[in-house]
């Protein structure tokens, strides 16, 4: 019951940050120079077509009441058209938001399959070996740029190995697990550092904790300890912090879906960018932004669940 | 157990007054990258974009320390100079969201009240737009190009120093110092930037440090995508992007900016861990 | 259920390493605790109480050291496999500790943390569990227990949450309860309750109890026999009367003179005199001789051993007999 009514809270509280969100993404387009249209045609463009477009995307009107057209557009569930593709944005976004999704959901399980043992052996064996070597092979890995690691996975164990495609998305889903495996592995890599220095020091603060030892005088076996009494409890800050990785994620899937060739919305978001199709870019910004902040309502109910002191 | 917290304390008297290993390492390592970064022809063995067609993808040789790249161009020279442009996306993009962050978040902090409700807001909804693709969208609008990118990550940047300088006001203004001196009259700009300022600037500058890290992967990343340093510039990320094609066959074209882009983040992240242990022992 | 067993303590010593060099916190300690035998632990915060008991069911964490002998039903506790010393903690040898707030985990229900002993220690099923968790709230006085079984620990008052914690204890019918101040943490009223239920289930279980708590007024009520630590040893022993009548350790006196005393005159409260030592800096001889109005050189020559005096009667003090002679110093 308690879930229920915090689950509707933060609901309601999740309709202003959608309405900012549009307002930005709608914003984004009058920060060019000029007016929009004739920067997306170009400096030979005719008049003519500068005012068609400009018309067609009600450029002619007020800002504020451009602003309510496009929330109702948005409401419809209209984005506009693409200039380049000649597709409505929102069947573009359909096709391609889905991959990129599969790809972060697929890296974040693989973070997590990376942090949770190592977070555990770096705490356990804090400062002796192990856990220097761990901490600095993840510090490593986040001075590196995502292009940069994506590129040499996909080098290695893609062209030289031949174990993973080196790009594209294929066609069954095994097929897409199968060529997304390298890029998910790609952004994991970032992701899990950052979670495993979190989830290590979660782990040294929560290990001498009193409830800790009173479930050892108990008797418990020591993997229970660890799973039920450590692990639960140093979740609940990860679990925040990953709810604000997100967005970094996401970010870097725009990034390792261009260097390994996958139609996924942040691909085709930087391939509008060079055919300066600005209805696209506004639409896959926002459906990313949108994609976060529902992340971050799941990552809440999440800790919810883990904390019975937060749902009241 | 009493006589353990009373040992930690003992310890860290000792420890206090020595300067972090790390910040001396990842000092130096600063250092030599800003010298590299403010005299490149001085180091670089050639000129950065003098072609060499007889000279193409040479592997690393004593001519050649790092190779030639495709247009037979000696990456050494490439590397060193693009550490001029690295190191001030590293330094641009991050100082005015550092100096404004800073600034509006202690005001924010000291005032309290209304403006501390919406800025909450605001920093609420800005952490929902992936900073990197809000960034893109940005210079997607505004075109590709250092500048844009500066002001790109301007625009968001300073969110995350003004929210951390806000926790921190809050802490401080209830203390002591800061009571006497709103008994003794002076203006709130007085005790915000001459009495506050120096005690909640330390947690910042680590974070900046950290920041200037996120930079340069930032830079860098734009750099490859396109959308920042243009070629023919040397940059990392654009030279990483030329290499991309001969990954397999000239492995030290992309290799070295690659090292080159690890270095300079590990050398911000330990100076700013550096600085951040200093201040704790400190106190 | 077979009859209670005897807890012996030889020679236990625990040692932390630290950076300023090894600390030692409990110095060869030797006590026994027989069935339905309520042993007091008695000294001030820092004096080795607590860590004595952690050192006796292995829970000190490392850098500390444990070394002496634990016999518990014919083995040495500190050197049984691990999977032994599981069976024995909880099941048989339990434990309360000090902060029930601090003591529970938060996220988990009060009821599957008694439950996860039981699952530990017996053969009972799931729904045999809980009837045995119903029993054990009602057997340490939490009402509406099957509701409350749900709960989380934040939504107990305090001492309902040491209740708890003694239920989580008792669930497997252990046959020494080792309590860690178990009510200084608790307001008065509440405090006698809590003892008193101890007391009741001492009867009915014969259990022992090993009672850590700096309250000597906690100890008359409750203890048959006492030890008194400082500065990690055991510095006097004896039955509550003999010690109560006549203590024979200038530190003993000074603790029974620092009890306000029920229906006497209200007189100023005497506190002994200085702090205790750091353990990482303690003096040459007698740990108590800089606090001791009592002491000479020969205090601060040589540390005296823990000497029998009678049955069941000792003490470490050179002057024991001139402490025991000299009435009405702090009185």
């Amino acid at each position: 019951m308690h879930l229920l009514l915090y689950v509707l809270r933060r609901i309601i509280q999740l309709i202003p940050t959608l309405l900012f969100i549009a307002l930005v993404v709608f914003l984004l387009v009058h920060l060019l120079p000029g007016d929009p249209a004739s920067a997306m045609l170009g400096d030979r463009a005719l008049t003519a077509d500068v005012n068609r477009i400009n018309h067609e995307l009600g450029l002619d009107r007020p800002l504020p009441v451009q602003f309510l057209l496009f929330l109702r557009n948005l409401l419809h569930g209209d984005l506009g058209r693409s200039i380049q593709l000649h597709q409505s944005v929102v069947s573009l976004i359909e096709q391609r938001l889905p991959v990129t999704i599969l790809l972060t959901v697929m890296s974040a399980l693989v973070a997590v399959v990376l942090a949770l043992p190592l977070a555990f052996v770096a705490a356990l064996r804090r400062d002796r070996e192990a856990d220097v070597l761990i901490r600095g092979t993840f510090q490593i890995g986040l001075s590196m740029p995502v292009f940069y690691i994506g590129l040499l996975l996909l080098t290695f164990f893609g062209a030289y190995l031949r174990w993973f495609p080196v790009g594209g998305y294929g066609d069954t889903f095994a097929s897409h697990l199968y060529h997304l495996f390298l890029p998910a592995l790609t952004l994991a890599l970032s992701l899990s550092a950052v979670l495993m220095r979190n989830l290590r020091q979660a782990i040294l603060s929560v290990i001498g904790a009193e409830y800790v030892d009173f479930a050892r005088a108990k008797g418990l076996p020591a993997r229970l300890v660890l799973l039920r009494h450590v692990l639960r409890n140093a979740l609940i800050s990860t679990v925040t912090l990953f709810g604000l990785q997100i967005g970094t994620l996401l970010g870097g899937a725009v990034v390792t879906e261009t260097v390994f060739a996958i139609p996924g919305a942040g691909r085709l978001m930087i391939e509008s960018i060079y055919g300066r199709d600005y209805p696209v870019v506004q639409g896959t910004t926002l459906c990313l932004a949108v994609v976060v902040s529902l992340t971050f309502l799941l990552t809440d109910l999440i800790q919810v669940m883990l904390d019975p002191r937060l749902s009241r | 157990m009493t006589f353990a917290l009373s040992l930690r304390g003992q310890r860290r008297k000792t420890r206090a007054r020595r300067i972090p290993v790390s910040l001396i390492v990842g000092g130096a390592m600063l250092a030599i990258q800003l010298l590299l970064a403010v005299f490149p022809s001085v180091f670089a063995p050639y000129a950065p974009d003098s072609f060499d067609y007889n000279a193409l993808m040479q592997p690393p040789s004593l001519a050649h320390l790092f190779g030639t790249d495709n247009f037979g161009r000696d990456v050494l020279s490439r590397v060193i100079h693009a550490y001029s442009v690295d190191m001030q996306i590293a330094f641009f993009a991050t100082v005015l969201p550092f100096l404004f962050g800073t600034s509006i978040g202690a005001v924010i902090g000291y005032t309290g009240g209304l403006a501390e409700t919406i800025f909450g807001r605001l920093v609420d909804a800005i952490i929902t737009f992936p900073f990197l693709v809000l960034v893109i969208a940005i210079v997607a609008v505004l075109g590709p190009g250092l500048n844009n990118m500066y002001i790109a990550v301007g625009v968001v940047d300073w969110v995350f120093y003004a929210r951390l300088a806000v926790a921190e006001v809050k802490v401080q203004k209830r203390l002591d110092y800061a009571e006497a001196g709103r008994a003794m009259g002076y203006s709130p700009a007085r005790i915000v930037f001459r009495h506050l300022m120096p005690n909640i600037i330390t947690p910042l500058i680590v974070y900046w440090m950290t920041d200037m890290a996120l930079a340069i992967l930032l830079g860098s990343s734009l750099g490859y995508l396109g959308l920042g340093a243009q070629p023919p510039i040397a940059e990392w990320g654009v030279q990483i992007a030329d290499a991309k094609n001969f990954m397999g066959t000239a492995w030290w074209m992309s290799v070295f900016p690659g090292v080159a882009i690890v270095v300079a983040g590990l050398s911000f992240s330990l100076t700013g861990d550096g600085v951040a242990e200093k201040m704790r022992t400190r106190r | 259920m077979k009859a209670g067993l005897s807890l012996e303590v030889k020679n236990l010593s625990t040692t932390f390493e630290t950076p300023l060099g090894a600390v030692t916190a409990v110095d060869g300690v030797s006590f026994d605790v027989h069935p339905g035998e309520v042993l007091g632990l008695v000294g001030e915060s820092g004096s080795g109480k607590s860590v004595t008991l952690r050192s006796l069911i292995g829970l000190i964490h490392p850098p500390g050291k444990v070394t002496g002998q634990v016999t518990w039903n014919g083995q040495d506790l500190l050197s049984v496999p691990p999977g032994r010393l599981r069976r024995v903690r909880g099941g048989e040898i339990a434990m309360i500790f000090q902060e029930p707030m601090t003591a529970l985990n938060p996220v988990l229900t009060v009821g599957l943390q008694v439950e996860e002993n039981l699952r530990a220690h017996t053969a009972l099923d799931r729904g045999q569990r809980r009837a045995r968790a119903i029993e054990l709230f009602d057997l340490v006085g939490i009402p509406d227990a099957k509701r409350r079984l749900e709960n989380y620990p934040h939504q107990f008052s305090g001492g309902m949450r040491q209740r708890v914690m003694i239920a989580i204890a008792l669930a497997s019918n252990p046959k020494l309860l080792l309590a860690d101040e178990p009510t200084t943490a608790l307001d008065v009223t509440i405090q006698d309750q809590i003892l008193k239920l101890i007391l009741s289930l001492r009867d009915e279980l014969q259990m022992g109890v090993v009672l850590v708590t700096h309250d000597l007024g906690v100890v008359a009520g409750t203890c048959d026999r006492i030890a008194v630590m400082y500065a990690g040893r055991i510095v006097e022993s004896g039955s509550v009367l003999e010690i109560f009548d006549g203590p024979r350790h200038a530190y003993t006196r000074g603790l029974l003179a620092s009890v306000p005393q029920a229906g006497a005159e209200r007189g100023p409260l005497l506190a002994i005199e200085g702090t205790p030592p750091a353990l990482s800096a303690l003096p040459t001889g007698c740990a108590f001789g800089p606090r001791c109005s009592f002491a000479n050189d020969a205090c601060r020559a040589t540390r005296p051993e823990l000497a029998e005096i009678g049955p069941g009667r000792q003490v470490a003090c050179l002057h024991h007999e001139t402490v025991a002679a000299s009435k009405g110093q702090f009185a």
